[in-house]
C-alpha cells in the first residue's frame, strides 16, 4: 500500500534512512540487498517534505510515525491535484471501498488545512474545507479527538520559500491521517533541561535518531563506548532498549559533577531505568574475557574526532617517551594512581570501534556512528572506513559549519567473527590509513577546522554581502 | 556493578593468560530493584559463564542458583529460576570493593558502582 509521508523539513539526508530502519524494526519484510520503494510526487524535488512510501500494512505505517523524530505524519491518499478541480476528480476516482468505511454517520471526523510555502487566513481556509461537499461524510464533527483525521495540504508557489527549492507548480493532496509524531518527546529531553551535561552530549533530537536508526527497544542490550554524560543511552533507555556503557575518563563517568549531578541522575531524570552497567576501561585494551562474543543488539556512539574533544588511550609515557622503561607505579601509590594516556588518532579510534563492534554484536546487530568530514570544495568522493563484517546500509550528513560536517554511519553485522576477518580488517585499515586520510592524522581535522580564513579571500566590496535573494538552504536545515 | 558485567571481565595484563573470572572482594554490596523483563533475562542467559556466576554470586551474599548451568527448557517454562537470575544478574550491585586477578593477584578497585579497568603504564 502507497502512504503518504511528509517529513519535517530538517536533517534532509537522515529522513529516508530513518523510515527504512523503523519500517525494519516494525516488521516490514524487506529482501536482503532491497530498501523501501519511494516515489516522489509530480514535479517536486528529493529534498521536498512529501515522499510516497509503499509499506504492508497501515499499523506499521503508524508506528513508525508514532516512534520517528523526522516524520510529521503518514496519510493514506484520496486524491492529489495541481488545482481543485484536478483533485475533485481524483478524489471521486479513489475507490468508495476505501472511503465508506470512514464516513459513516457513527464517527467522528475533523479536516484541517495545512499550507507549506504561504499561511491562508482562517476564511481561506474555511473555504478551501467547505469546496469538498462532494466527500459524503455522514458522520458528526468532532475537532478536539475525532475518530478519523483527514488532512487537505497544500504546496503554494510563492517568492519565500522557507528554504525550500522553488516548486515548479502548485500541488494539493488530501489524505486520511494513518500515524502521526509524538510531538512531546523532543521538549520533554532537550538538553537544556538536562540534569547533567558535557561539552559533547549528544542532542536529544540527533540521540534520537541514532537510537531508531539501531532500532533500540525493548530486550535489547545497547553498548555505547564513549559513554561521557550518557547521552545516547538515555534515548535508547527510552525506547526501551537495556543500556551499557564504558569511558576512558573517570571523573565523567563515576564522579559526575557531584552527588545529584552525574550519569545515574541524567536516567533519574526521566525515570528510566539505569544502565546495566558503566565502566571505566580503555577501548584499545578491552578487559573483555576471550571467549565473550555476540552480546551487544547494537553499539551506538560519537567517537572523539580530536576537534573538540580529543581521544586518549592507555600507555601515555612510553609512547611520549620512547626509548624510556615503562614507569613502574611504586606499591603504596598504586591504589589512587591515574595512570598516563597517550593520543589516540582518530583512525586508530574507529579501527578498535570497528573491531568491537565485529565481535560483540549479534548478526544483523547495527553499529551507529559518526564519522567528521570536511567539506572539500573539490567535492572528491568521501571514502568510509570498513571492516569485512560490516555492510554499510546509511550514510547521512549533517552539516557542521562551512569547513566540515559529520556524517551517521549505520552499518549492519553481516559476517561472523573470527581470526581470517580480524586479519583481512587490519589489512583494510591500513589501507584505508596509508591511502584516504592525510587530513585525519594527529590533530590534522582539528586544525583544519580551526584555520584562520585567508584574508585575501574578504572582499573589501560592502554590496557583495547583500544577498537579495534567500539562498536556497538545502542541507543546512 | 552487577554480576551481569562480572561476567564479561577479566584481567587484561600483558602476558596474563588465566585472568578469568575475577574473584570478587564485596565491599558494599546492595540490592536494588529492577524491572523483571523475561526476553532480556534470556537473551543474556545463552552468553554466560555459568561457574562464574555462581561464585560471584556467593561472594555477594547470594547463593540461591543451582550450581550446574540448567537445560535451555528450564528457560521456557520455569519463571522462578528466571527471576532468580534476574536478581543475581541484576539486581545485586557492588558498590564498593574489588575484583581480583586469579592469576597475579592485581586488585581493579569498584568505587560507587564503578569498575575502574584501566592498566597502570607497566602493565601495558
Amino acid at each position: 500500500m502507497w502512504f503518504l509521508c511528509v517529513f519535517y523539513h530538517r536533517l534532509l539526508d537522515f529522513r529516508k534512512p530513518e523510515v527504512e530502519a523503523l519500517a525494519e524494526l516494525f516488521g516490514e519484510e524487506i529482501a536482503e540487498n532491497e530498501s523501501l520503494q519511494w516515489r516522489l510526487p509530480e514535479h517536486h524535488h528529493n529534498d521536498t517534505p512529501f515522499h510516497f512510501v509503499q509499506l504492508s500494512s497501515e499499523e506499521i505505517a503508524r508506528n513508525i510515525a508514532k516512534r520517528s523524530i523526522l516524520v510529521k505524519g503518514m496519510y493514506e491518499l484520496w486524491g492529489e491535484g495541481t488545482c481543485y478541480e484536478e483533485l475533485k476528480e481524483s478524489i471521486l476516482s479513489y475507490p468508495d471501498s476505501r472511503k465508506l468505511q470512514f464516513l459513516t454517520s457513527d464517527s467522528t471526523f475533523r479536516i484541517s488545512v495545512e499550507t507549506f510555502g504561504k499561511a491562508l487566513t482562517f476564511e481561506e481556509q474555511k473555504d478551501r474545507i467547505q469546496s469538498l461537499t462532494y466527500i459524503p461524510f455522514e458522520g458528526r464533527v468532532n475537532l478536539k479527538n475525532p475518530d478519523h483525521n483527514f488532512f487537505l495540504m497544500e504546496m503554494i508557489e510563492s517568492e519565500e520559500n522557507n528554504g525550500l527549492q522553488p516548486i515548479l507548480q502548485r500541488r494539493i493532496f488530501f489524505g486520511r491521517e494513518v500515524g502521526f509524531a509524538d510531538r512531546k518527546l523532543l521538549p520533554t529531553f532537550q538538553l537544556k533541561s538536562r540534569t547533567y551535561l558535557g561539552p559533547t552530549a549528544m542532542d536529544a533530537e540527533m540521540a534520537f535518531l541514532m537510537a531508531n536508526q539501531a532500532k533500540a527497544t525493548s530486550g535489547k542490550l545497547v553498548y555505547d563506548p564513549f559513554v561521557g554524560t550518557g547521552s545516547i543511552l538515555v534515548s535508547a533507555a527510552q525506547f526501551g532498549a537495556m543500556t551499557m556503557g564504558a569511558d576512558i575518563d573517570i571523573r565523567v563517568v563515576r564522579d559526575g559533577r557531584g552527588p545529584d549531578c552525574n550519569v545515574w541522575s541524567n536516567f533519574k531524570q526521566y525515570g528510566l531505568p539505569m544502565p546495566v552497567a558503566l565502566l571505566r576501561m580503555d577501548n584499545n585494551l578491552p578487559p573483555w574475557r576471550s571467549g565473550l562474543k555476540e552480546i551487544f543488539d547494537a553499539i551506538i556512539c560519537d567517537p572523539p574526532y580530536g576537534v573538540r574533544a580529543g581521544g586518549r588511550k592507555s600507555g601515555g609515557r612510553k609512547i611520549l617517551r620512547g626509548t624510556v622503561d615503562p614507569y613502574t607505579v611504586p606499591d603504596d601509590k598504586r591504589t589512587d594512581h591515574i595512570p598516563s594516556t597517550g593520543a589516540y588518532s582518530l583512525v586508530e579510534c574507529v579501527h578498535d570501534l570497528l573491531h568491537l563492534a565485529a565481535r560483540m554484536l549479534v548478526m544483523k546487530g547495527r553499529l551507529v556512528f559518526f564519522f567528521p568530514v570536511l567539506r572539500d570544495e573539490t567535492g572528491g568522493e568521501v571514502k568510509f572506513p570498513e571492516h569485512p563484517c560490516f555492510k554499510l546500509v546509511a550514510v547521512s550528513e549533517q552539516i557542521l559549519s562551512s569547513r566540515y560536517s559529520r556524517v551517521l554511519l549505520t552499518m549492519v553485522k553481516v559476517e561472523p567473527y573470527s581470526e581470517e576477518i580480524k586479519e583481512a580488517a587490519r589489512l583494510m585499515h591500513l589501507e584505508f590509513r596509508e591511502n584516504h586520510l592525510k587530513w585525519l592524522e594527529d590533530g590534522n581535522i582539528h586544525s583544519s577546522v580551526f584555520k584562520p580564513i585567508d584574508s585575501s579571500q574578504i572582499h573589501t566590496d560592502p554590496k557583495a554581502f547583500k544577498d537579495p535573494k534567500p539562498k536556497y538552504r538545502g542541507k543546512y536545515v | 556493578m552487577r554480576l551481569i558485567t562480572h561476567n564479561m571481565l577479566s584481567c587484561n595484563i600483558k602476558g596474563v593468560t588465566n585472568g578469568f573470572p575475577l574473584r570478587i572482594e564485596a565491599g558494599n554490596v546492595i540490592e536494588k530493584e529492577v524491572d523483571f523483563n523475561p526476553d532480556f533475562i534470556r537473551h543474556m542467559f545463552a552468553k554466560l559463564e555459568w561457574k562464574a556466576l555462581v561464585e560471584g554470586a556467593r561472594s555477594m551474599g547470594y547463593a540461591e542458583l543451582p550450581e550446574d548451568s540448567p537445560d535451555a527448557a528450564v528457560l521456557e517454562s520455569d519463571e522462578s529460576f528466571l527471576k532468580k537470575l534476574h536478581h543475581a544478574l541484576l539486581e545485586l550491585h557492588l558498590e564498593e570493593g574489588a575484583l581480583v586477578c586469579p592469576e597475579t593477584g592485581r586488585k581493579f578497585p569498584v568505587n560507587k558502582g564503578i569498575p575502574n579497568m584501566l592498566l597502570h603504564e607497566d602493565e601495558v
